[in-house]
């Protein structure tokens, strides 16, 4: 895959990603030409259009279009499934996905294709494992990471004793503190046989 | 799902958002952007330390600004600062903005690898995988220069994380793409094609992507893959549609990773291994099985993944091109698909089923569908599926069903949209001429062209048209009779004038003895259009005109009222009022014999390959290289395609029954009244009667260059200075050099080995060796992409009259150059003699599906056939004597581009190729030389002199040989290289 591009009915640029080196000017060039190519086709025309010696596959999912540019040997129907896959990961990630959860969270939606598209090809379809990732990132959020093998070896958080203090002083805000440790506690006794990989942190 | 993901609490960058989406404006949205940017550089410039938070606060505002289409032009300081920041979160934020923002800068990055080597080896695998995703992200060179040796290692490393492993195999492959010599080869190949057999799926999914792109390059090296690839996909194909649970995708197991395996197969010809392909023959009639079996959900999702894994198993089998089984069944899936009430899978069938028409054992089962295919063409309502149906009707064309496709197309093109009528155009003009039983039908064909979509009919097409008339003589009075017909009409394209035009003019006569388009007619015709057209038209009208003057005396003093107007005369375009002068006074001042001499029908044009398939090459059209080649290996189909046949004088004008066939063919339309019966009688008289005088014919030469020039009606004694402008289908056939090409060429003046040309795809390599007037020349095309060259083929050009000066074999090359590879041709050249322009070198190939072209100019240049004279002082004056005439001595007096050292000098001097004679001139600084070129035809012995100035930085370089265009030649070769 070439790039994928997420953008709204308006012509808006919502998410862009490119797997291959373009100037700005380029992309910029690129962006315009296709999605006005792409908004002008009508709802029941296919999903697949030649464009320079790329093909586009394209997908509308409510008021956002999903764009890929793929090359000449690559699976027309696979990417169709790679970008409702994607829509699939933000979509149980923010549950049930609207256009403003991709505009405020804009960055999150970039970790979430990094995980599952890597270099333009799919790394990893387990929905299971993609989400595990983000949110094993995201129980990272606000953690000193300075503090994490102190907590392990103190053990005293697992327990959620005493759960509620970080020897360093590394986060502000006094309800994310509390917040995060509560998720991060909870996470883990749940799922303290299967989420093996937290204990490598 | 997690609440706590929406936003980590960096309320100031969600309130920015609003603030932007709430702007009523673009200006608006400008000035609150400005005024956030102030705000930025003010905090990064200020004082105060900021904490990480505001750190990543600020840099992701500046993010969202970029992402909004504005240019940020700092922040990236701060964004590498968060990457080594032992908070998660920052760090992630710190590795997005980099990965989007690239910065060129090199401190920077040098900064920005330094954290990435740090994760890298922090153990901790969401950190290596967040600094892996930055390299794949960014997969600039510098980063690949950095890491693309250790990235392999962590690959393969027993105690990778499996998450780690999957981001390192396409992080690899990132780098592997955009530097592949960076990547060492080694002891872990062997390891990689083993990941194939990993338990875990995803690494797997994401080894294989790097399998196949290393495969392309290095087949041999990994063919451990195919059996390996082979086992999972059967496993993934038989296991039951829960089997693999996370990586099921509605109910089809692992379509990813299924597509994925079929396409590192398509690598690779069928497996050796008789165990190896009957087990994957198997999985790929399970494939084709599983096709026919009803669907396990009614969702989409599932009948897509399950028919990506059916069409890239299609794909496989149209690969192999071996079981004319398997490839019949394919034909008869996509068959099905052909009215499938997806659109999607419509469009699909149409495209795979033009590669299946390519292949001997499934192009009938094709030709079955055609009337879906032509219905299709008539009903889709997506324009690109019309275009598939037509690329599809195109492929699967043939002798047998030509008139039918060719009838469809060009109803077709009356409603087609504009962005491809040119592309049909052409395709219904190859057509028309690849499988015209009788020329006739070619000749309305290509008439009716013009006709529905004039607009969109090239040069190319019409020039065609021309050669072939003038080429067959049994198809020269129905032309005539056809166009005079077609010109009738009130309102007529401009490129029908043109072709009505050059026929009339060449073939007029064969139906003059009708009254109804006798010689005043036709002139009278043809001058009802001339006003309405442009200047190239208008042109070839004039040379028209002076062709009736021969062919119809009686229409001599009309015409030349007609040039003798004012309009003509004091025309204010210099071609118009040339051709007027010199026509009006060849046909005043010359007698009829000279006239009839000058002025005699054209000669056959020599045979080449069709300028409209150069041209639909160059066009992007699927399935129009491999039916092209296909048609070359069509012995059946060489007589019209392959290019004109000149039509040997010996053979008798055209059977009767042809023109009957003819008639048959075409009846005349409807708003002609002449009755065609008489027509064609009279054309028979004529035809068989004086039609073409017995040729006086050009020499060799005049016909090469008539080969090049268009075929506008002109006398081969030159009188003209230039043909129409608008007409140059010969340079249009090779592309014009690039513009860098001189400089090139000179690079090799004094040397034979080197580099001749770079750019991101390919590499020309050149090593020679010359002899007396023989050369010997290599040339290395070397493939720098990871993917295939299709249609390679390099050709050497010799423009204007090289042809006789010097003599260039080529070997052909293989069409397909695969990725990395590199195809070697040899040249071998003799200098027949002197000559002054290099020959060119035109590289066209397939891109991707993109037709590439490229003409250099091959580094041959009159100096390689130097032999050196060593000869004494007084020898030398002798000489130099001799040759004192004033147009022998070419000199030149220039300003050194380069350093003056005469070490340096001297080697050019040797590598120019002449002798260095010492103590012949009593400035010791001074070096003279003496050489003879060798040509077959004659020897030019050259004398030079190189006087170096250090002071003024100048040399004066002298050269006297006994010919004066190689004087000047030399002087100007040579002053170059100083």
């Amino acid at each position: 895959m070439q790039f994928m591009l997420l953008f709204s009915r308006q012509g808006k640029l919502r998410l862009q990603k490119w797997y291959v080196p373009l100037s700005d000017k380029e992309k910029k060039k690129i962006t315009r030409e296709l999605v006005q190519t792409v908004l002008a086709r009508k709802p029941k025309m296919c999903s697949f259009l030649e464009w320079r010696d790329l093909k586009i596959v394209y997908k509308r999912y409510a008021s956002l279009y999903f764009c890929c540019a793929i090359e000449d040997q690559d699976n027309e129907l696979i990417t169709l499934e790679i970008i409702h896959r994607y829509v699939e990961l933000l979509d149980k990630y923010f549950g049930s996905v609207c256009e403003l959860d991709i505009i405020f969270n804009f960055e999150k939606a970039y970790f979430i294709l990094d995980e599952f598209l890597l270099g333009g090809e799919v790394q990893e379809t387990s929905k299971k494992n993609v989400l595990k990732a983000i949110e094993q990132a995201d129980l990272l959020q606000e953690i000193c990471l300075l503090c994490l093998p102190l907590m392990f070896k103190n053990e005293y958080w697992l327990h959620g004793t005493k759960g509620n203090g970080c020897p360093g002083e590394v986060w502000e805000g006094e309800f994310l503190k509390t917040c995060c440790w509560r998720q991060l506690s909870k996470k883990l006794s749940e799922n303290s046989e299967e989420d093996i990989s937290i204990k490598y942190i | 799902m997690p609440a706590v993901s929406k936003g980590d609490g960096m309320r100031g960058l969600a309130v920015f958002i609003s603030d932007i989406r709430n702007c009523k404006s673009k200006e608006a949205e400008i000035k609150r952007i400005n005024k956030e940017l102030a705000n930025i550089r003010s905090k990064f410039k200020g004082d105060k330390a900021l904490d990480g938070y505001s750190k990543k606060k600020y840099v992701c505002k500046l993010l969202f600004i970029f992402l909004l289409g504005h240019d940020i032009d700092f922040g990236h300081m701060e964004a590498v600062n968060l990457l080594s920041s032992n908070k998660y979160t920052e760090k992630q934020i710190g590795y997005l903005f980099i990965s989007v923002l690239v910065n060129s800068n090199s401190e920077l990055i040098r900064l920005i690898n330094n954290a990435i080597k740090n994760d890298l080896a922090s153990r901790n695998p969401t950190f290596m995988c967040l600094a892996l995703h930055c390299i794949a992200n960014v997969g600039s060179r510098e980063m690949g220069e950095a890491f693309a040796a250790d990235i392999p290692r962590i690959l393969v490393a027993g105690d990778s994380m499996d998450s780690v492993k999957q981001s390192a195999a396409l992080c690899l492959l990132r780098l592997y793409k955009a530097s592949p010599d960076l990547v060492p080869m080694g002891e872990w190949t062997a390891r990689v094609v083993h990941l194939l057999n990993d338990q875990h799926m995803g690494v797997v999914t994401a080894a294989v992507s790097l399998i196949t792109c290393l495969c392309k390059k290095n087949p041999d090296d990994f063919k451990t893959c195919i059996s390996l690839a082979v086992s999972r996909l059967s496993r993934i194909v038989s296991s039951a549609s829960t089997d693999l649970q996370d990586y099921t995708y509605y109910f089809v197991p692992a379509p990813w990773l299924s597509v994925k395996l079929l396409r590192l197969l398509q690598c690779y010809p069928p497996p050796e291994d008789a165990a190896v392909k009957g087990r994957l023959v198997e999985c790929l009639e399970t494939v084709l099985n599983k096709a026919q079996e009803p669907p396990k959900s009614k969702k989409v999702q599932h009948s897509n993944a399950k028919n990506a894994i059916l069409f890239e198993t299609i794909s496989l089998i149209i690969h192999y091109d071996s079981e004319p089984n398997l490839l019949v069944r394919a034909c008869n899936q996509l068959g099905q698909f052909l009215q499938h009430r997806e659109t999607n899978l419509r469009y699909l069938a149409l495209e795979s089923m033009c590669t299946l028409a390519s292949s001997e054992f499934s192009h009938e089962a094709v030709k079955t569908h055609i009337d879906t295919v032509i219905n299709a063409l008539k009903t889709e309502r997506d324009v690109s599926v019309r275009q598939r149906a037509a690329d599809l009707l195109y492929a699967m064309c043939d002798r047998s069903n030509a008139k039918q496709i060719v009838s469809e197309m060009l109803r077709y093109l009356e409603t087609a949209d504009y962005a491809i009528r040119e592309e049909i155009v052409l395709k219904v003009a190859i057509l028309a001429e690849k499988y015209a039983v009788d020329y006739s039908w070619y000749v309305d064909t290509i008439l009716n062209l013009i006709r529905i979509a004039g607009d969109y009919v090239s040069e190319e097409v019409w020039y065609r048209v021309l050669q072939i008339v003038t080429n067959r003589d049994d198809v020269q009075g129905y032309a005539a009779k056809t166009v005079f017909e077609a010109l009738q009409a009130p309102a007529c394209h401009e490129n029908m004038v043109k072709v009505g035009g050059y026929i009339l003019g060449e073939f007029g006569n064969l139906i003059a003895g009708d009254p109804r388009s006798s010689p005043p007619v036709q002139f009278s015709l043809l001058h009802s259009k001339f006003h309405l057209c442009s200047v190239a038209t208008r042109a070839l009208l004039l040379s028209t005109y002076i062709k009736f003057i021969n062919l119809f005396p009686e229409t001599k003093a009309t015409i030349q009222g007609v040039l003798r107007a004012g309009s003509q005369l004091r025309n204010a375009d210099v071609e118009l009022q040339q051709r007027a002068v010199e026509y009006l006074t060849l046909s005043s001042v010359a007698s009829t014999d000279v006239l009839a001499t000058v002025l005699e029908e054209m000669p056959p044009f020599p045979e080449r390959e069709s300028s409209i398939l150069a041209k639909l090459k160059r066009k992007k059209g699927p399935g129009a290289g491999s039916t092209l080649d296909d048609g070359r290996r069509d012995p059946s189909s060489n007589d019209i395609n392959g290019g004109v046949e000149p039509t040997p004088s010996t053979v008798s004008t055209p059977s009767p029954s042809a023109d009957l066939l003819g008639l048959r063919a075409a009846p005349p339309p409807a708003a002609s009244a002449a009755p065609s019966g008489a027509g064609n009688l009279l054309v028979d008289v004529f035809s068989d009667g004086p039609a073409p005088q017995p040729s006086l014919g050009p020499t060799p030469e005049e016909a090469f260059l008539s080969e090049l020039e268009p075929p506008a009606p002109e006398s081969p004694m030159g009188l003209l200075a230039d043909p129409a402008p608008a007409a140059d289908p010969g340079s249009e056939d090779i592309g014009p050099p690039i513009p860098e090409v001189d400089e090139l060429l000179n690079k090799f003046v004094c040397k034979n080995n080197g580099v001749l040309f770079e750019n991101q795809l390919l590499q020309i390599g050149v090593k020679s060796e010359f002899r007396q007037n023989l050369g010997r020349m290599y040339l290395f095309y070397g493939n720098k992409t990871s993917v295939q060259f299709q249609n390679f083929s390099p050709t050497v050009v010799h423009p204007g009259d090289l042809q006789t000066q010097l003599a260039v074999q080529t070997k052909r090359v293989a069409a397909q150059v695969d990725g990395g590879a590199q195809v070697q041709q040899v040249l071998n050249i003799e200098c027949l003699r002197d000559f002054l322009t290099p020959p060119l070198l035109s590289v066209r190939f397939r891109y991707g599906g993109a037709p590439q072209s490229l003409t250099l100019k091959l580094p041959v240049t009159i100096n390689k056939f130097f032999q050196p004279t060593e000869m004494a002082a007084q020898d030398f004056f002798q000489r130099w004597k001799q040759l004192s005439l004033p147009q022998q001595e070419a000199q030149k007096i220039f300003k050194a581009n380069h350093p003056m050292d005469a070490e340096v000098t001297k080697a050019k001097l040797l590598g120019f190729g002449s002798a260095l004679l010492d103590n012949v001139d009593p400035n010791p600084e001074n070096f003279v030389g003496a050489g003879i070129i060798q040509t077959k035809a004659l020897q030019v012995g050259c004398l030079l002199r190189l006087e170096p100035n250090a002071q003024a930085q100048m040399y004066r370089l002298t050269l006297r040989t006994s010919k004066e265009p190689v004087s000047r030649h030399l002087c100007e070769l040579l002053a170059q290289q100083f």
